[in-house]
C-alpha cells in the first residue's frame, strides 16, 4: 500500500500533523521508518519529514549541549567537542548506518537498539518536545517510561558536558566491530573529594527500554571507585534488571553478564 | 500517488516516477533500470543496497526515495569507464573477492567510501569500512586483501 509523504519546512508543522492522525510517522534518517515499509507495516500509512535546519544542528553552548534530533551519528563522531560521545556514536551499526541513523530516531529504537539512548540517560539529558504548536521539556527517562503512547515530535535532546574521564561507555557484542548489543552499559561518575557525587548509570538491553541501574547508583553514591566501592557496585549490578531473551542472548545470561562488563566500566580495564 | 524524483545517477541526470514511501533502492532498479545496488534484507542489516549519496555512504533500501531529489547517487554501475574496470573491481577480480557474487556491488561501494577519504588505508580501517556489509559466503579475507591491493594500485597509478 502506498505511503502518503508529507515534508515541511518547520518542525512545529511537522508536529501537528504528527498529532492530529494516529497513522502517521516520523521519519528521520530513516533506518526505523523506512524498514518498517519494506516489511509491510500497516499500522501506518502517512509518513511525515521536516528539513528545519535546526533539526540536524549540534550546538555546545559552554556546559550546555543540545544536540537536533536530526542530528546523524556520523555528525557526532566529527564533532570535535564531543569526543565523550565519539565512542558511543561508533557502537551504532557500520558506517552506513551511522551517515543516516538520527539521535531522535535512536530514543525510539526497540531493545536491544538503542545504544546511544543509554549514554544520553546516563547523562541525565532533556527532550524538547515538540507538540502541535506548543513545546515542552522532558526528561529522557520519563519519556521512556511512556514511549509506546508518545505522539509528540522530539526536536532535540541536551544535557551537561560531563568533566573529563567522568563518562564511560561499554557495549557488549558478539560480533565486532558491528553487532547489536547483548547489553550496553554507559556511567557518569562525577568525582568530588575524592568520593562519587551524583553517579548515574544505564543499561541497554537489560529490560524493554535503556534503564537507570538505581542500585549501582545508590551503591556507588559517597564512594571512592576503590575495590571496596567497585565490589559494592557489581553485588548490586543486576538488582531492577528485566532482560529479555533474544537471539543475542538468554535473560539469565545477560543477568550474569552485566556484573562482569560492570567491574570492567568500573575499573577501566578492557 | 506517483512523486517525480530528479537525481545525477552516477554523473547522469535521471528522473523517475516513485510510489509514496518507496525506498531509493526501487527508484534504482525499477525506475532508473540500473540492478547493480541489490535487494537482501530490506531491513538495513546487510549492506547489498549500499551505494553513494553525494560521496557518504548510505543504505538504499532505507532511504527514502525522494529525499535524494537534487543530490548525486552513485552505484556499483558506475564504477566502470567505458570499457575499463575501476582499480577496485580489477582488485576484487585478481584477489578472488567475489563468489557468489552477491555482497560485492555493496562491498565495492562501502570500499569506495573509504578510499575516497582514505587513499591508503590500514586493514582495521578497510574491516570497519566494511563493517556494515555481510558475506554470507564468508569470503572475507579476500575482500579485505582486494581493497587494500585498490589501494595500491590507486597509489602506484
Amino acid at each position: 500500500m502506498p505511503i502518503t509523504v508529507k515534508t515541511f519546512a518547520t518542525l512545529s508543522e511537522a508536529a501537528s500533523a504528527l498529532q492530529a492522525d494516529r497513522t502517521t510517522r516520523f521519519l528521520a534518517g530513516g533506518t526505523l521508518v523506512m524498514r518498517a515499509i519494506n516489511e509491510g507495516d500497516v499500522s501506518f500509512s502517512t509518513v511525515v519529514r521536516a528539513t528545519d535546519r535546526a533539526f540536524g544542528e549540534i550546538r555546545p553552548a559552554g556546559a550546555r549541549i543540545t544536540l537536533g534530533a536530526g542530528v546523524t551519528m556520523a555528525q557526532v563522531m566529527a564533532h570535535g567537542e564531543l569526543t565523550f560521545l565519539h565512542p558511543v556514536a561508533r557502537a551504532v551499526g557500520g558506517p552506513a548506518i551511522r551517515n543516516m541513523a538520527t539521535v531522535g530516531g535512536n530514543l525510539f529504537a526497540p531493545s536491544p537498539y538503542g545504544d546511544f539512548t543509554v549514554a544520553l540517560l546516563a547523562l541525565d539529558a532533556t527532550l524538547a518536545m515538540q507538540g502541535g504548536y506548543s513545546g515542552r521539556e522532558t526528561p529522557l527517562e520519563e519519556f521512556l517510561s511512556s514511549r509506546e503512547r508518545n505522539t509528540s515530535l522530539v526536536a532535540s535532546v541536551t544535557f551537561n558536558r560531563p568533566s573529563p574521564d567522568a563518562f564511560r561507555f561499554r557495549k557488549v557484542s558478539r560480533v565486532k566491530p558491528k553487532g547489536i548489543s547483548v547489553l550496553s552499559i554507559a556511567a557518569h561518575l562525577p568525582i568530588n573529594g575524592g568520593r562519587i557525587a551524583g553517579a548515574r548509570v544505564a543499561y541497554g538491553a537489560m529490560a524493554s527500554t535503556p534503564m537507570r541501574a538505581k542500585s549501582v547508583e545508590r551503591a556507588l553514591e559517597g564512594r571512592a571507585l576503590d575495590e571496596s566501592g567497585v565490589a559494592a557496585a557489581v553485588a548490586a549490578a543486576a538488582e531492577g534488571t528485566n532482560p529479555p531473551t533474544d537471539a543475542l542472548a538468554s535473560a539469565w545470561y545477560r543477568r550474569e553478564m552485566v556484573a562482569v562488563h560492570l567491574r570492567r566500566l568500573l575499573k577501566g580495564t578492557p | 500517488m506517483k512523486t517525480p524524483v530528479q537525481f545525477k545517477h552516477n554523473g547522469s541526470d535521471v528522473a523517475v516516477f516513485v510510489d509514496g514511501g518507496a525506498s531509493l533502492l526501487v527508484a534504482l532498479r525499477d525506475g532508473v533500470g540500473d540492478t547493480s545496488p541489490k535487494f537482501g534484507c530490506g531491513q538495513g542489516t546487510c549492506g547489498v543496497c549500499t551505494v553513494l549519496i553525494d560521496g557518504e555512504v548510505h543504505l538504499a533500501c532505507i532511504t527514502l526515495a525522494e529525499t535524494v531529489a537534487g543530490r548525486a547517487v552513485e552505484t556499483a554501475d558506475g564504477l566502470k569507464s567505458g570499457a575499463s574496470l575501476h582499480p577496485i573491481q580489477t582488485a576484487f577480480m585478481e584477489n578472488f573477492a567475489a563468489q557468489c557474487g552477491f555482497c560485492t556491488p555493496g562491498m565495492m561501494m562501502a570500499a569506495k567510501a573509504l578510499l575516497d577519504r582514505n587513499p591508503s588505508p590500514t586493514r582495521a580501517d578497510v574491516i570497519d569500512a566494511i563493517s556494515g556489509n555481510i558475506c554470507r559466503c564468508t569470503g572475507y579475507e579476500p575482500i579485505i586483501n582486494a581493497v587494500l591491493a585498490a589501494a595500491g594500485n590507486r597509489q602506484r597509478a
